[in-house]
């Protein structure tokens, strides 16, 4: 039985919680409130009554799962080693079944579950964009009417051309050192290309051949999320389909919930389907994020030269907690020549994004990044890298908004930048 | 008058946001951090954000003869703050301000919201420290250690929260407001109300602002940790340290299930062909410092252990979070965890180890036994299954017995987790009945309706 089967599965995990509250000193949301729902605690007491039917699942109860950035602050802190993620999922699994989604959330998931109409909308939405967007400077656009975002968000604009259909699918170096199978993710396909495109001149200067699948489409991450396993499961099939037809040594992602979708949930989801379950653990043995393929490779510092640059690094949540990606990229960004790293007092905190959280409370997620905003000024770092697009995205809101005068770049990308041209 | 004229009356005064009545949330104020116990959600939480808010919950609370159940951050580990009788669960977490540092007086005026450790944060920089360190420093509030007078790892050399705390201001069940003590360090005007508002776990009335103790930091310090190839070793090691007049800041035991526990599940490099572990530190002025710990191996010699001093912060920061992996790993062996807090005076700590170790077999019972062995503060924690029912009756039978061990060796039921529902109906063990009869005419004197915290500590009827 997996997570995306209901509470009965995880009866184990919920049980396991000794309500010591100490997810209470690490949870962002609960920082915020002060409110016992908001925290792992309250939320698996939450879980504990629909199991022991003392609660129905009401609109409430949904809501109250919502309110959580599934950062994974209380999972790594945990001393009884409850996996509060999983009772999240299979608790908005089993809501959002009893409940349906909500009406917004409901339209951008099943857009996403059917990639050739999402390609075609998104693209539309390019190049109409103007009429709900105002351009505040490049690559920074604001909404003008309350379209389901707040008016005061920065976000990027999609790209005229999307990542994948601005290069081609395979791409080959002389004595290639190793073979990947690139997963861009929706992110950097359609609003950050310059994400998919560094990636790709880095990994070409180390010596390796990239394929771009042209078939790929959303990993299905935020539809899990939200609760609508049923959305997702054809989008996870057609991964591993996909995915498993490639000779590939690694599956690189640039965005830890892409990473996740594949090493973690595609596994679970896939669990009791005869033909799938298999393949989709091989796939997920392959899934490495770009920073960490790197570091195997191994990194070579050589091909980079910074002019004096000071930066800081944030971790993304489901990056550094869910993958286990810390010290990889910590590793690269030191080792450039010309590159000052100065650590934030807190690196691994949520910055409040939360993917589709920021969309239905913005002014909590924005609240949180405030936190990390202050942490940026405080290093005196010029430039904050991350290594996830969402991540990105949320900091740059934050830095305009508040007239910081930090840029924020994936940190492929930084590598890319400062890649000498030979 | 009804429940919904009460809350009605508390939106009006507090304003809605600081009155919570959906389902969903009162369900995650109906427990704490006991394990084993009756839950019940109340009918209301309320967050004030100042006294004068508490002053009119507790009004409000008399008028319809509602209970009120004072909860800080609801890690306290005796039921404190499970409001078994329904009514109000009033939460401070709102009024989370340090009012004031005084350097010249080393003292912080702090309202009860405040966690313990931004407390700790925010006077680091004056080169001071508030020494009570429960494990839950991160967590708890100042106003529920405060109520519980915790203890912690410092217990030994610095005391507990009742040698910190000076001053007091409370809201009493009638909603008169009063204050006690001050930035004094003498002060024995009327009856010491500060010691007995300390430790009243909400029963009495509820803290409003208290005013705290702070010393200076420590210049120096030194960490070994331990090994003994018997229990009865480690004990008499503890015992003789204590003798030779050295008093370490910290002085943890952890038993081999624990040892082992702990190295299963977090690999900290742990010996484990030991039957238990001391971790020691010292501290104070650099020279002292240097002296007592070479008294402390000597000791540790003479009592057939090996030691290892750590060499540097990190080694230090190693030995420090095999500790702090005590509770943890052992959660993770079963899923219900029972922690118990009985507690010797610490020439004892030897027959008191070698009786839990003794209660667990003859109960065929899981028992880690760790805690801070410099003040005979011992937490043997039993590993359960709560489904098993036979087991949580065996359970049950083996706590009742650590209690009359602890006793019978003139210790007491609790050293820092409090009474509350838990240990409520083993006071007489303890006090004696005329000895209970004094704690119910302090409570009928102060909460003559049984307002406050009812059901905990002491019943009135
Ligand atoms: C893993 C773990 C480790 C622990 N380690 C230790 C330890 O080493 N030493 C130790 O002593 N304890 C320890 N504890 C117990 C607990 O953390 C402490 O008792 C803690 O200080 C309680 O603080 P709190 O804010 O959670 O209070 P709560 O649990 O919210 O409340 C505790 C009691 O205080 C009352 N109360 C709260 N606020 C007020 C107020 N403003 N006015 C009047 N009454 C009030 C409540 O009614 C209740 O009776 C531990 C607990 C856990 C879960």
């Amino acid at each position: 039985m997996s997570i995306f089967d209901g509470l009965a599965a995880v009866e184990e995990e919920i049980l396991k919680c000794m309500k010591c509250g100490n997810c209470q000193a690490v949870c962002p949301l609960y920082q915020e409130s002060r409110r016992e729902p908001a925290v792992a605690r309250g939320k698996i007491r939450l879980a504990a009554a629909v199991l022991e039917g003392k609660l129905e699942p009401t609109d409430g109860l949904a809501e109250r799962f919502a309110l959580c950035l599934t950062c994974l602050a209380c999972v790594a802190s945990c001393p009884s080693g409850v996996k509060v993620d999983r009772i999240i999922l299979a608790a908005r699994t089993v809501l959002t079944q009893k409940k349906g989604l909500p009406f917004i959330k409901k339209t951008i998931f099943t857009g996403l579950s059917r990639p050739r109409l999402f390609d075609l909308g998104v693209k539309t939405a390019a190049r109409l964009q103007g009429l709900l967007f105002k351009n505040i400077e490049p690559g920074k656009m604001q909404p003008r009417f309350p379209i389901g975002l707040e008016l005061r968000r920065i976000v990027p604009p999609l790209a005229p051309v999307p990542f994948r259909d601005q290069v081609a699918e395979k791409h080959t170096v002389e004595r290639p050192v190793a073979t990947v199978a690139f997963f861009t993710g929706c992110m950097t396909n359609y609003l950050y290309p310059e994400i998919g495109q560094a990636t790709l001149r880095v990994l070409k200067a180390h010596g390796v051949d990239v394929i771009i699948p042209r078939l790929q489409h959303c990993c299905g991450a935020p539809i899990l999320y939200n609760g609508a396993a049923d959305m997702a499961l054809e989008m996870a099939r057609s991964h591993v389909d996909l995915f498993g037809g490639i000779q590939a040594d690694a599956i690189i992602t640039v965005c830890g919930t892409c990473g996740e979708a594949f090493k973690h949930l595609y596994p679970e989801l896939l669990e009791d389907i005869p033909r799938y379950s298999e393949r989709a653990r091989e796939v997920a043995a392959k899934i490495l994020d770009i920073t960490q393929f790197l570091h195997k490779l191994p990194f070579n510092p050589k091909l980079f030269r910074a002019p004096e640059l000071a930066v800081t690094y944030h971790q993304p949540c489901h990056l550094g907690r869910g993958l286990g990606v810390v010290q990889e990229p910590l590793f690269i960004i030191r080792s450039i020549p010309g590159v000052n790293y100065l650590p934030l007092k807190e690196p691994a905190r949520c910055c409040g994004n939360a993917g589709s959280f920021s969309l239905t409370h913005y002014d909590m997620s924005y609240q949180i990044l405030t936190r990390k905003l202050k942490d940026i000024e405080d290093t005196g770092a010029q430039l904050v890298v991350t290594g996830c697009p969402a991540c990105r995205m949320h900091l740059t809101d934050g830095l305009t908004q508040e007239q910081m005068p930090q840029k924020v770049v994936h940190t492929v990308e930084l590598l890319a930048r400062l890649l000498e041209e030979k | 008058m009804s429940v919904a004229q009460a809350i009605e009356a508390l939106r009006r005064e507090l304003g809605k946001n600081n009155v919570i009545t959906a389902t969903e949330d009162l369900f995650c104020y109906s427990y704490d951090a006991t394990a084993d116990l009756p839950e019940q959600t109340p009918d209301v939480v309320v967050t004030p954000e100042n006294v004068d808010q508490v002053v009119k919950v507790v009004k409000i609370a008399r008028q319809f003869r509602l209970p009120i159940y004072p909860r800080g951050s609801g890690t306290n580990l005796s039921g404190g703050t499970v409001p078994i009788k329904g009514g109000i669960v009033l939460s401070t977490l709102k009024m989370n301000r340090i009012l004031e540092i005084d350097p010249s007086n080393l003292t912080a005026t702090v309202q009860p919201g405040v966690i313990i450790q931004d407390l700790n944060n925010a006077v680091a920089p004056y080169g001071l420290i508030y020494p009570p360190d429960p494990g839950t420093v991160a967590t708890a509030t100042m106003g529920g250690s405060v109520a519980e007078c915790s203890g912690g790892l410092r217990g030994l050399k610095y005391g507990v929260t009742r040698h910190y705390v000076m001053g007091l201001e409370l809201v009493l069940a009638d909603g008169e407001v009063i204050r006690y003590g001050g930035k004094t360090v003498k002060n024995v005007t009327g009856y010491d109300l500060v010691r007995l508002f300390t430790g009243s776990e909400g029963t009495l009335g509820i803290i409003t602002e208290i005013i705290v103790r702070l010393i200076p930091a420590p210049q120096a310090r030194e960490t070994m940790l331990a090994g003994f190839s018997r229990l009865a070793d480690a004990g008499n090691a503890v015992a003789d340290i204590i003798g030779q007049k050295v008093i370490p800041a910290t002085l943890e035991i952890m038993d081999r299930v624990t040892v082992e526990t702990v190295e299963n599940f977090a690999h900290v490099g742990l010996p484990t062909d030991v039957e238990a572990i001391l971790l020691i530190e010292v501290d104070g002025i650099p020279e002292v410092v240097k002296s007592e710990a070479a008294a402390v191996r000597q000791v540790i010699a003479k009592n057939g252990g090996w030691v290892k001093t750590a060499e540097n912060d990190e080694e230090r920061e190693k030995l420090w979070s095999a500790r702090r992996a005590a509770l943890p790993a052992l959660a993770r062996r079963k899923p219900t965890t029972i922690l118990e807090d009985a507690t010797v005076p610490r020439s004892k700590i030897t027959d008191m180890l070698l009786a839990v170790e003794d209660i667990g077999k003859r109960y065929n019972l899981v028992i880690g036994t760790f805690g801070h062995a410099g003040d005979g503060n011992l937490h043997p924690t039993i590993l359960a299954d709560a489904r098993d029912e036979e087991e949580m009756e065996r359970v049950r039978a083996a706590v009742e017995e650590i209690f009359r061990a602890a006793l019978s060796l003139g210790g007491t039921l609790s050293g820092e987790h409090g009474i509350g529902i838990a240990k409520k109906q083993f006071l007489p063990w303890e006090m004696g009945n005329p000895g209970v009869q004094v704690l119910k005419k302090i409570k009928q004197a102060l909460d003559p309706d049984n307002l406050l915290n009812p059901g905990k500590m002491v019943d009135l009827t």
